[in-house]
């Protein structure tokens, strides 16, 4: 009787043994949902963020970011800085030293060879790598030894964390990838779908945009993680189906952006199956103001080009009128709910570089009216429309087709209505409006009308590559085929002077002053970008599944060795 | 019928080239960029480069004689390699998949097997049921059989399968829980347990899709059976005392089931092509899936072949079904 | 004996006596008062019901106290998420669905008989005419839809602005994409036509061909066309609601009832109502051209006809 109750204490205690002490795989299967199913593992390949999210589960960077956006390291020791002597006084050095006794999923070592393969693989002429800008810069890399990666760049580089951190830059394999260099790279269809990692799970099937399976690397560094055995990345459907797979029907424990109205939030929520999780980073959803004139009038090659200043928006109260007459909360209310909040920024986070601007936040459509007026915009002719010297107030709104857009467009266009703008409204299919190419009309960088909707974001914390897309050389035009990163063709010689000072100029604070200032030209000083939601990641996790922590910087599954089933 | 069948596939191959220069030039002409999915943080000047590591910045003709090339040379090399072990193909380039980066050959070999099964499932139960519904139909018109019968087919045709499917998947998969929302591309029929499961999972798409092809077949056998009960053999066959039952399923039915059978033929291409629509409601990853997220991405390599199969499959049923006829049916003559 | 049956049948007439068998009838007839019914509450319904289908209340406040209401006097089908009166947009989009299916069948039947007839009469260009229809049979309808698209828009936006131009481009290319099997009927029909005595004896007084198309082959194809232009009209309806449900269709503030249906989807767990109430209509619609359709065939066949 006694051997028999100490017999059942010693369950007890086993079964309530906290899930820290979990054993490697004892918690079975972990699902996961990602409604853009995945195309490849290999990021440098990859076609979105849903590749890069699956393949961060098997290959790792030397150092990713963690919920607050700080650097952390995976398979380096530490994060070099100028203090510790990883980072070059002068700034034109960084050196990474990895971790002892790594080895890949296959048994073999990680050395600095695989470290400086990836730079060689991702910058091979004709590979057609995604992530070459985080490659940029770099005049060399020197192994010294095994275990040491020093990256030389052609100059300064206030920021030099760009190469090898975060999920877009992962370490692959240089035995594996060998022969895949340059225009190999798109046919090395076995290394793409199922990559040796350093990560704690490896890939076992792959079907393409369908369902990848993945079982727990063996040879992870950490012996008692992952808590998981095995891995199942579902893909297909939309963002609905993913979350009622997880909230209400429970078949799911996590689902990947699960972007839902609402009204359909709260009520999955309500069902008890699951929460939505969500944190916010750098996505923000905005209009950006036209300052040079789209007229179909004009001839082909100067419509939308620095030759014509636009005729109406070039008066900067103009500009603030139409941000003034918009109820940010709003639109949040009616088309993100938990995964969206009102800004004023370009730039809201992270805390350092996010400027306190918040003025914009309460409508104000008769301080709108008042300010038109002032700006000489009358209804002389009393149909409801301002015009001045004989010139309609009247304005085309284009965005790319998208459930939420299409509900702000017509709510702005309310609002624009009331204060006396005619808008015309317009919206093209995303895969021509992103598409970026030249001969399409409806590009949002050859921006044929007057303002454009669309939401952009920067990878990684720092700012700077961001805040150099509204300088006046990025202008897209005929000259360099729209390429240009300047949607709204923006040009002040004092902001690209500023832009220059960034460059230059090391140490988070003062970065962080640079960047405010940046971003309180383009927002509240000029209104040429009028911020609207500040669209954060959302995705939603089974009430089973624990560990989950919610991150903007990095990939959603940064931590996935840490997750674990609820007991 | 032996040198209608040989000319008709000499024809056929002058059509298929020309069918697939018209939807090479189709797809290539349709808006949109593979680069759209691409996060706006990947700047313009690496786009540019990853444009020219697909291929896609090549002349339109320079891709098309690629393309035939790889669909009619390298390609069927691949397949007698994986066949018989050889190595004819020697590494050449395969069709690749500019989202993927996968041969496209084995995107459509991994999507095949759901496909045939739930649109194929579908296609037999569909004409399974519309048989006797027709048939009865047919004999008993205008009696309150027939009247249900064609509202059922009416219905069946009339209702779009985006509207039962998603009200079927509200009630029976949310609501009441009793089948998934999500096609399990994984599960293999293995045991009782996963029978059951696969059941479950093919449950609903399987109904929507067969109530509408019962509905289409069950009309056709209906009015072809209708014209031959009118026709002077049966009244000569009454007219010597052949039993009721004997006429009806012997005479009757042989006769008007043979433009049946070949619209039942020429249907099915669609179990191959996938029904898009239903694959995207019931979230199979099938063939009909892969082509229109190929579609929205614009992976034109993709796009093309999958369409140019499903020509040639059209091309081949309606070949089939006029050889059929011929077979079936000796009044007609291909000379 | 068939002397005095064609007798009979010109004292009434032959579409007197199409009507009489037509309302025979009983699914076609209810099905005839039912699409009565549905067009009168698109046409002239929104002569009754003058609320602007795409008016959003431009006060923040008032707007969010609008949103998704139920059923009541002042909507009797309720509002959507943005206030929108459901029924106006009901009555707006029943429009657009029936001119698309309409016009987009009148293209269809256009080019189908046309094709059809030029095949079956004119021997010389049958084996040319055929080839096309099989090919035609063999394409993708979706990227051809988009191409137009992509090829077009800018030339008929411009002419016609934005919504006219949405509008015939998709009903072109749905017309363009399923007048095949119209044309093969049609050729049918007249490659047996051609051998009959009244054309045979019209030839050889030497009536032109044009003439003997227009007098002798038409009016006799007239049956099969009419059946499957019912057909098509109902087909057509579908296919747009297709394109909108792939979200390929009109744009968003132009709503029509496949429209309606698709932006339901993302509310059904929520609002099913505003799934039901679209996917009801377009069945509805659908179901009654259809056996308007079937109603026509049984009483233009001269084989089932009296039976």
């Amino acid at each position: 009787m006694k051997f028999r109750t100490a017999l059942l204490g010693a369950a007890a205690a086993f079964v309530l043994a906290p899930a820290a002490h979990a054993e490697r795989g004892a918690d079975g299967e972990v699902k996961i949902f990602y409604y853009q199913a995945v195309s490849t593992l290999n990021a440098y390949l990859s076609s979105g963020t849903k590749d890069v999210e699956a393949g961060s589960l098997v290959l790792e960077p030397l150092a990713g970011f963690d919920q607050d956006g700080q650097l952390f390291p995976r398979l380096a020791q530490d994060i070099p800085t100028v203090e510790n002597g990883g980072v070059a006084a002068d700034l034109t050095s960084i050196t990474w030293k990895l971790k002892e006794g790594l080895v890949w999923s296959d048994g073999t070592p990680v050395t600095s060879a695989d470290v400086k393969f990836t730079y060689e693989y991702c910058t091979a002429p004709d590979g057609g790598c995604a992530q070459g800008a985080k490659y940029e810069g770099i005049a060399s890399i020197e192994t010294p030894d095994d275990l040491t990666v020093i990256v030389k760049f052609e100059g300064p580089k206030p920021y030099p964390y760009q190469p090898f951190t975060g999920g877009t830059a992962p370490i692959l394999q240089k035995a594996q990838f060998e022969a895949c260099l340059g225009a190999a790279a798109q046919s090395c269809v076995e290394q793409n779908s199922k990559p040796i990692g350093t990560g704690p799970f490896i890939v076992t099937d792959f079907k393409v945009n369908d369902v990848v399976t993945l079982e727990v690397n063996p040879n992870y560094r950490d012996a008692a993680k992952p808590a998981f055995g095995k891995v199942t990345i579902k893909g297909g459907g939309d963002a609905l189906a993913a979350a009622s797979a997880v909230m209400e029907t429970g078949e799911f424990d996590y689902a990947w952006n699960t972007q839902i109205n609402p009204d359909q939030q709260k009520q999955m929520e309500a069902g008890g199956k699951g929460t939505f999780v969500n944190a916010f980073g750098t996505l923000v959803e905005r209009i950006e103001i036209n300052m040079t004139d789209p007229s179909p009038a004009l001839p082909e090659g100067e419509r939308s080009t620095v030759k014509h200043p636009h005729p109406i928006f070039s008066d900067p109260n103009v500009r603030k009128a139409l941000s003034m007459a918009i109820d940010r909360q709003a639109l949040v209310d009616i088309g993100y709910g938990g995964a969206g909040r009102p800004t004023c920024n370009l730039v809201p986070a992270p805390a350092y570089q996010a400027s306190d601007n918040t003025g914009c936040l309460t409508q104000d459509v008769e301080g709108a009216k008042a300010l038109l007026a002032e700006a000489g915009w009358t209804d002389t002719d009393g149909d409801g429309i301002l015009d001045k010297d004989g010139k309609k107030f009247s304005i085309l709104y284009q965005t790319s087709v998208n459930a939420v857009r299409q509900d702000f467009q017509a709510l702005i266009k309310g609002w624009w209505n009331a204060i006396g703008i005619e808008v015309e409204l317009k919206s093209i299919d995303a895969s021509v409006f992103f598409g970026g190419d030249a001969a399409s009309p409806d590009t949002f960088q050859k921006f044929y009308a007057d303002v454009e909707m669309y939401a952009n974001n920067f990878d990684g914390t720092d700012a700077e590559p961001y805040m150099s897309q509204y300088l006046c050389d990025k202008i897209p035009g005929p000259e360099n085929q729209w390429q240009g990163e300047n949607i709204n063709r923006f040009c002040d010689p004092a902001y690209d002077a500023l832009v220059k000072e960034l460059s230059t100029t090391s140490g988070i604070e003062a970065r962080g002053e640079l960047v405010k200032k940046l971003n309180d030209m383009l927002t509240k000083d000029s209104n040429v970008v009028i911020p609207l939601v500040d669209r954060g990641r959302f995705s939603a996790k089974s009430n089973t599944l624990d560990g989950f922590v919610m991150n903007s910087w990095d990939t959603e599954l940064w931590n996935v060795q840490d997750w674990t089933r609820a007991k | 019928m032996l040198t209608f069948t040989l000319r008709r596939l000499l024809t056929a191959i002058p059509t298929l080239l020309l069918i697939s220069l018209v939807i090479f030039l189709l797809v290539d002409l349709a808006p949109g960029s593979p680069l759209s999915d691409v996060p706006l943080t990947v700047p313009p000047d690496v786009r540019q480069k990853m444009l020219e590591a697909m291929g896609a910045d090549q002349p339109v003709m320079v891709r098309y004689f690629l393309w035939l090339k790889q669909f009619f040379w390298i390609e069927p090399l691949y397949g007698i390699d994986a066949l018989l072990g050889t190595d004819f193909a020697q590494g050449a380039q395969r069709i690749i998949s500019w989202q993927s980066k996968v041969p496209v050959f084995q995107i459509i070999g991994e999507r095949l097997p759901q496909t045939l099964t739930v649109v194929g499932t579908a296609y037999l139960i569909g004409v399974l049921i519309a048989l006797p519904i027709g048939i009865y139909s047919a004999y008993r018109q205008y009696s309150w059989f027939d009247q249900a019968g064609t509202f059922f087919a009416m219905a069946g045709f009339s209702v779009p399968t985006f509207f039962t499917g998603n009200l079927l998947i509200l009630i029976f998969a949310v609501n009441l829980g009793w089948f998934p929302t999500i096609y399990d591309t994984n599960l293999e029929v293995v045991d009782w347990a996963s029978f059951t499961k696969m059941l479950a999972q093919m449950a609903l798409p399987v109904t929507v899709l067969a109530l509408f092809n019962a509905a289409e077949i069950s009309r056709y056998t209906r009015s072809s059976v209708l014209e031959n009960l009118g026709q002077d053999y049966v009244r000569t066959a009454r007219a010597k005392g052949m039993g009721e039952q004997k006429v009806v399923l012997k005479h009757v039915l042989r006769n008007s089931l043979i433009p049946v059978v070949t619209v039942v033929a020429l249907g099915l291409p669609t179990v191959f092509g996938g029904a898009i629509v239903t694959e995207q409601i019931f979230k199979i990853n099938g063939i009909g899936a892969a082509l229109i997220g190929a579609i929205n991405v614009s992976d034109l390599p993709t796009v093309q072949t999958v369409t140019f199969i499903f020509a040639v499959l059209i091309v081949m049923f309606n070949l089939i079904a006029d050889i059929l006829y011929g077979i079936l049916d000796p009044r007609i003559r291909y000379d | 004996m068939t002397e005095t049956a064609v007798q009979i049948e010109k004292v009434r007439g032959p579409w007197g006596d199409v009507w009489a068998q037509f309302r025979k009838h009983k699914g076609a007839m209810t099905a005839l008062f039912l699409l009565g019914g549905l067009a009168v509450f698109c046409l002239i319904g929104p002569l009754v019901w003058r609320i602007d289908p795409n008016f959003i209340e431009s006060d923040t406040v008032k707007m969010f106290k609008m949103r998704n209401q139920g059923p009541s006097l002042a909507h009797p089908l309720g509002t959507d998420q943005l206030g929108r009166d459901m029924l106006a947009r009901m009555m707006f989009g029943g429009r657009i669905s029936l001119a698309v299916g309409t016009v987009a069948m009148l293209v269809a039947i256009f080019i189908g008989t046309t094709v059809g007839v030029m095949a079956g009469f004119f021997r010389r260009i049958d084996g040319l005419l055929m080839r096309l229809t099989d090919l035609f049979l063999a394409l993708p309808l979706l990227p051809l839809l988009l191409v137009m698209i992509f090829l077009f828009r800018d030339t008929v936006a411009g002419i016609l602005g934005p919504r006219l131009g949405t509008f015939l481009l998709i009903v072109m290319a749905i017309g363009l994409t399923s007048w095949m099997q119209a044309a093969r009927v049609v050729r049918g029909e007249v490659l047996a036509l051609k051998e009959r005595e009244f054309v045979l004896a019209a030839r050889s007084i030497g009536t032109p061909s044009r003439r003997i198309i227009t007098r002798h082959i038409l009016p006799n194809v007239l049956s099969p066309v009419l059946v499957a232009a019912t057909l098509g009209i109902a087909a057509a309806i579908i296919t747009e609601s297709v394109l909108s449900f792939l979200g390929l269709g009109f744009p968003p503030d132009f709503p029509t009832w496949g429209r309606l249906l698709y932006d339901g989807i993302a509310e059904i767990r929520t609002y099913p109502e505003r799934v039901i109430w679209p996917g009801l209509a377009i069945s509805l619609t659908v179901l009654s051209v259809n056996y308007i359709g079937d109603g026509l065939r049984d009483a233009l066949d001269p084989r089932i006809r009296g039976r």
